[in-house]
């Protein structure tokens, strides 16, 4: 990861003239994206954002999809309040979050409905397990594809995969409570990237002291 | 059916769990799964194994945040308080509440903390602390989708008759990981598999 000292300001700063227009607008739009993205969001949030809305340019979008990610809560309704609220303040953040949720929960209670009047039926058993075994499959293809994002980490690739390992095993095979994982496995992870980065910079002082 | 009795303290309970566990969701609420299934089905009682799959792949597969899964979660406790659907207008509204309460836990911890910190954090994105905690917290997410992932399958313990399912996710995994192909198409394959009785 390369930490420029000063980040360029306009970085954050949308193509001139691609904003949302009002509060409704951010609300249909994050309507719009959600219901196109079936499992995966990413795909979608970067095509509407970026390409046709022009909200964000690319690289304002990887910083703010980052920060979202990490951030508890889910990463696209993290985005969403973060468009919101920079150009309308709260209530631009509300409308966003608005958006995203409502719709999709509609859909996703009337499927509820129809399933549990069926639920008892061997077709709808079928295709729940069948559906099941693919959602698995969807998240450790996820895990896997951000796997690689790992070897740009400042802690170095080895310690990276030390910790996630140390993490698949808390949760995966040992049944910790997420809290313990959270707070020891991750805890260790900050502070020893914080000893990193400090390391990383005081490096790059003194090299740039040096004749 | 899965006939549970909710008295006031155990709704509370229901929106405390939920809120408990919203700032611990990094990466998305899916990575609180496995607390919700220790709390929800072993230690309460409320869902069933089966309810519990359900309501995540429910989710999954439709349109919008998988947050949703937790509406459903919460739903769904109210079916069961009421006795099932089939009691009346009580169960749509204990449906409704246990809805709204999952969802509000679920949410609004999460949400005035990103609101916060997101914008604390833009005003300071070049201070160590705001660095390490990305750099850190990086590799703890990827373990976890991992260990999702490995649970989900693993709740389907016998090879003989799961040997498939597993087929099935390993495949899945391979797909989406190597190929751009629409999760839509890999989903329905999945459901129409199922239907067939070939998973």
């Amino acid at each position: 990861m390369k930490a420029s000292a000063v980040p360029p300001p306009s970085s954050v700063e949308p193509g001139a003239g691609h904003q949302p227009r009002s509060r409704a607008d951010l609300f249909w739009s994050f309507t719009w994206l959600a219901l196109q993205g079936f499992g995966g969001v990413l795909a979608v949030v970067q095509r509407e954002l970026v390409e046709k809305k022009r909200w964000l340019t690319r690289e304002a979008f990887l910083e703010e999809w980052a920060v979202a990610q990490i951030m508890p809560g889910p990463n696209v309704l993290n985005l969403s309040m973060v468009l919101g609220s920079r150009y309308f303040g709260l209530s631009g953040a509300l409308a966003a979050m608005a958006g995203l949720l409502t719709l999709p929960l509609l859909i996703v209670l009337a499927l509820a409905v129809l399933y549990g009047s069926v639920a008892d039926t061997p077709t709808a058993q079928g295709a729940l397990r069948g559906m099941g075994g693919v959602s698995a499959g969807l998240i450790l293809a996820t895990g896997l594809k951000l796997a690689p994002a790992l070897r740009s980490n400042p802690m170095g690739l080895s310690v990276s995969a030390a910790l996630a390992l140390a993490c698949f095993v808390a949760v995966g095979l040992l049944h910790l409570p997420l809290a313990w994982a959270l707070l020891g496995v991750g805890g260790c992870g900050c502070l020893w990237a914080a000893q990193r980065l400090r390391g990383l910079s005081a490096a790059r002082d003194s090299a740039r002291k040096a004749p | 059916m899965n006939a549970i009795v909710m008295h006031g303290d155990d709704w509370l309970a229901l929106f405390g769990h939920f809120a408990g566990l919203s700032l611990l969701g990094v990466g998305g609420a899916i990575t609180t799964t496995p607390e919700m299934h220790r709390y929800l089905v072993q230690q309460q009682h409320w869902l069933s194994q089966a309810q519990f799959g359900t309501s995540i792949s429910l989710a999954q597969a439709a349109p919008g945040p998988n947050i949703l899964f937790v509406a459903l979660m919460g739903w769904q406790i109210g079916v069961n308080a009421a006795g099932g659907l089939g009691a009346g207008p009580q169960a749509w509204w204990l449906a409704l509440l246990g809805m709204g309460l999952a969802m509000a836990g679920s949410l609004l911890p999460s949400c005035i903390l990103n609101y916060l910190a997101t914008r604390w954090a833009h005003r300071n994105r070049e201070l160590l602390a705001v660095r390490a905690f990305k750099t850190g917290m990086a590799p703890i997410v990827v373990g976890l989708l991992l260990a999702i992932g490995w649970l989900l399958s693993a709740a389907h313990d016998q090879p003989a008759r799961d040997w498939p399912l597993w087929a099935l996710t390993a495949a899945t995994t391979l797909l989406v990981w190597k190929t751009r192909l629409h999760l839509l198409w890999i989903m329905a394959a999945g459901a129409l598999l199922g239907v067939l009785g070939l998973v």
